[in-house]
């Protein structure tokens, strides 16, 4: 390589190399490091596991840790039942206007804040609300209904608010599938359901990942859906990890949980790449 | 009398208020090559998407062997279609590509890893099964699209220009190839094209397209040498082509003076043409004489001396431009070595038979 190039490389490097261990690398040691601290007395610490031998040892950390993890799983599956024909309808069956129309609705959401989006389905969906109005309107229920403050309402929020980032990666994979070729597996034979299987799925199977992925993290990781539309019993494990931080000043047991929710989204992704036989290279290039 | 294959009969189909296919009407004997010719607009696809099922005609009938196919959806009619850019399945291999279609007819694996074999063989690709298909080349993608599909038997194999994305070179080899894998086959095939040499080179019979409609349906022979439309006189082969007015007509001989002031012998097939009109002449290259001396043109009806401009070198078929008044006449460069040192600005003869002047009435 040409000594130009060399410096050229890495004057373009020189950001991302700073973004990347500023902001991940160096604060991720930090926090492992506080996560091995275990205060014996004022100003005293020593290096021990006991933080995460607290998280192990109370029901409750266990028991919001898992729950956080298969809603968020749960949410991921059900943004991707939805997207999927959505966009499947966008990229492949819409044409012109209406395409960009729809992809436009898409991303409309996003204009507001999240606090605001959230807020919204709170004025839909408590006691007092939208449909608990039209459903007694309506006769079909006889008192105020409250559907807030529970994991029904933790999902919708979640899948809410994860869609775009499912539709996306699925209309670009899907509108690199030609025409001809869908056309070609009914043409020798295939069915609606084979042509889906055989043909569109696989094609699709990197968007599926990439957006899978994008929406299990941003689920997992998601601190106001949860708070406001969860109620007392459906315990998100971000709350946990602020209220260590912020209401506890209990910050070494907050690097553990911390620590903990990315090593178990570093596991839970890596089992889904290999699940599919899917890379990280190849799903991100 | 046997039934043709494929017949389709007042074939119309319309977008919005235009209208891709016009009352579009043939039929196709079993085994034979049928092409459709035309340029690129003119509505050859849409025939071929209508007769595979993915577009409902506005009129008219489709029947395969005699039985209307109008009502049968897309994956089950017996016709198959190779596409323009051919749409192998790239998340398959190409064992799997050719298998897909009897994997769907529900075909047990044994028997179709025989028939996917057989197809390889078939197509002088065998033991490329496993490979996955951006392993292979353009024409051997071409073979493989075409046995994906012949491995259904189906009853007509539309080829939608699939020689298209092809080099020149490999187009040439794939002609030939096409046209023995069509008889090694015996099936029925429909192929489109807007390069009239890939379908005069391997079509029975051939329709030249225009703007939605069928000009002529022929042999190649028939629309080379007898076009009965000036579209397909200038479509078909190169020609030279001139606009001019009928001065006098003469049982089926004509004399017409070109807009350039040219006064040139013609030959009106047996069209209605009448002095005062305008008219459309074609001169094939090939049929005009080129010499050095005027006096071996004596027996011609047209005989006109010029200076070369041009000499379009291209082997076997080069030619030569000849400035004649105001027009510039392309001709066929004989290959004797009599002309090997002609020069641009020499003085040559140029001469050619009345009745090799193809009129049709032309637009005013
Ligand atoms: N889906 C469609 N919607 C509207 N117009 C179309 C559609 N498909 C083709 N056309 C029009 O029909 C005409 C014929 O197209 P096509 O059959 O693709 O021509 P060819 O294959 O001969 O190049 C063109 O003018 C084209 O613009
Ligand atoms: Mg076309």
């Amino acid at each position: 390589m040409k000594a130009e190039a060399r410096i050229g490389l890495i004057l373009l490097l020189t950001p991302l190399l700073l973004w990347l261990s500023l902001l991940i690398v160096i604060p991720h040691i930090d926090m492992f490091l506080v996560s091995l601290r275990e205060r014996v007395g004022v100003g005293e610490y020593r290096i021990s596991p006991a933080n995460y031998l607290t998280f192990l040892t109370e029901p409750l950390y266990l028991r919001t840790f898992a729950r956080t993890a298969i809603m968020a799983m749960l949410a991921t599956l059900i943004t991707l039942l939805i997207a999927f024909p959505v966009s499947y309808y966008i990229a492949k069956m819409a044409r012109g206007r209406t395409r960009s129309a729809l992809f436009l609705l898409c991303l409309v959401p996003f204009w507001v804040s999240e606090l605001v989006r959230t807020f919204g389905w709170m004025i839909l969906l408590r006691e007092t609300g939208l449909i608990s109005t039209l459903l007694q309107w309506a006769g079909l229920a006889d008192q105020p209904v409250e559907m807030l403050y529970n994991d029904a309402a933790i999902m919708v929020g979640l899948v809410y608010t994860s869609m775009l980032f499912m539709v996306v990666p699925l209309v670009t994979t899907l509108e690199s599938l030609p025409d001809e070729v869908i056309e070609a597996g009914y043409d020798l034979g295939g069915t609606n359901v084979s042509v889906m299987r055989e043909i569109v799925i696989p094609h699709a199977t990197p968007g599926i990942v990439s957006g899978c992925i994008v929406v299990f993290m941003l689920s997992l990781g998601n601190y106001l859906t949860p708070t406001m539309l969860g109620g007392k019993d459906s315990l998100w494990f971000t709350e946990l990890i602020y209220s260590q931080f912020i209401v506890r000043f209990n910050w070494e047991l907050g690097a553990a949980f911390g620590f903990l929710l990315l090593l178990l989204s570093s596991l839970i992704v890596w089992g889904m790449l290999r699940l599919t036989g899917h890379t990280l290279e190849r799903t991100m290039g | 009398m046997t039934l043709p294959d494929l017949e389709c009969t007042g074939l119309t189909k319309r977008f919005g208020t235009a209208t891709a296919v016009d009352a579009v009407s043939f039929d196709v004997p079993p085994g034979s090559f049928f092409s459709i010719l035309g340029p690129s607009g003119c509505g050859k696809t849409t025939i071929m998407r209508v007769i595979a099922g993915f577009l409902d005609p506005d009129a008219g009938d489709i029947l395969i062997r005699g039985r209307s196919i109008l009502n049968t959806p897309p994956n089950k009619r017996p016709v198959n279609m190779v596409f323009q850019h051919l749409a192998l399945f790239p998340m398959m291999t190409i064992a799997e590509n050719i298998g897909y279609g009897l994997r769907r007819q529900g075909m047990a694996k044994a028997e179709i890893a025989r028939k996917v074999d057989a197809a390889l063989d078939r197509i002088g690709l065998p033991g490329i099964g496993a490979r996955k298909i951006d392993e292979l080349s353009g024409g051997q993608k071409q073979r493989v699209a075409i046995a994906r599909c012949m491995v259904l038997e189906p009853d007509v194999l539309l080829l939608d220009e699939p020689l298209g994305a092809l080099d020149l070179k490999l187009r040439e080899r794939m002609k030939v190839e096409l046209k023995e894998m069509q008889a090694a086959f015996d099936t029925t095939f429909v192929y489109i094209t807007h390069d009239q040499s890939e379908a005069l080179v391997m079509s029975d019979r051939i329709a030249v397209m225009n703007q939605g409609r069928f000009e002529q349906m022929g042999t190649g022979r028939e629309l080379y040498y007898r076009p009965e439309t000036a579209f397909v006189a200038g479509f078909v082969g190169d020609t030279n082509r001139w606009h001019g007015r009928i001065e006098r007509v003469e049982g089926d001989a004509l004399q017409l003076v070109t807009d350039s002031g040219l006064t040139l012998r013609g030959a009106r097939h047996g069209r209605a043409l009448s002095p005062g009109g305008r008219a459309e002449i074609f001169v094939r290259p090939e049929a005009i004489r080129l010499t050095r001396s005027a006096g071996e043109l004596a027996h011609f009806d047209n005989r006109m001396s010029g200076r070369v401009t041009a000499l379009l070198f291209n082997g076997a078929a080069s030619r030569v431009l000849v400035q004649a008044g105001r027009e510039e006449i392309e001709v066929n460069l004989p290959q004797s070595g009599e002309f090997a040192d002609l020069a641009r600005g020499a003085e040559v003869h140029i001469g050619w038979a009345g009745d090799q002047g193809n009129c049709f009435a032309g637009t005013p």
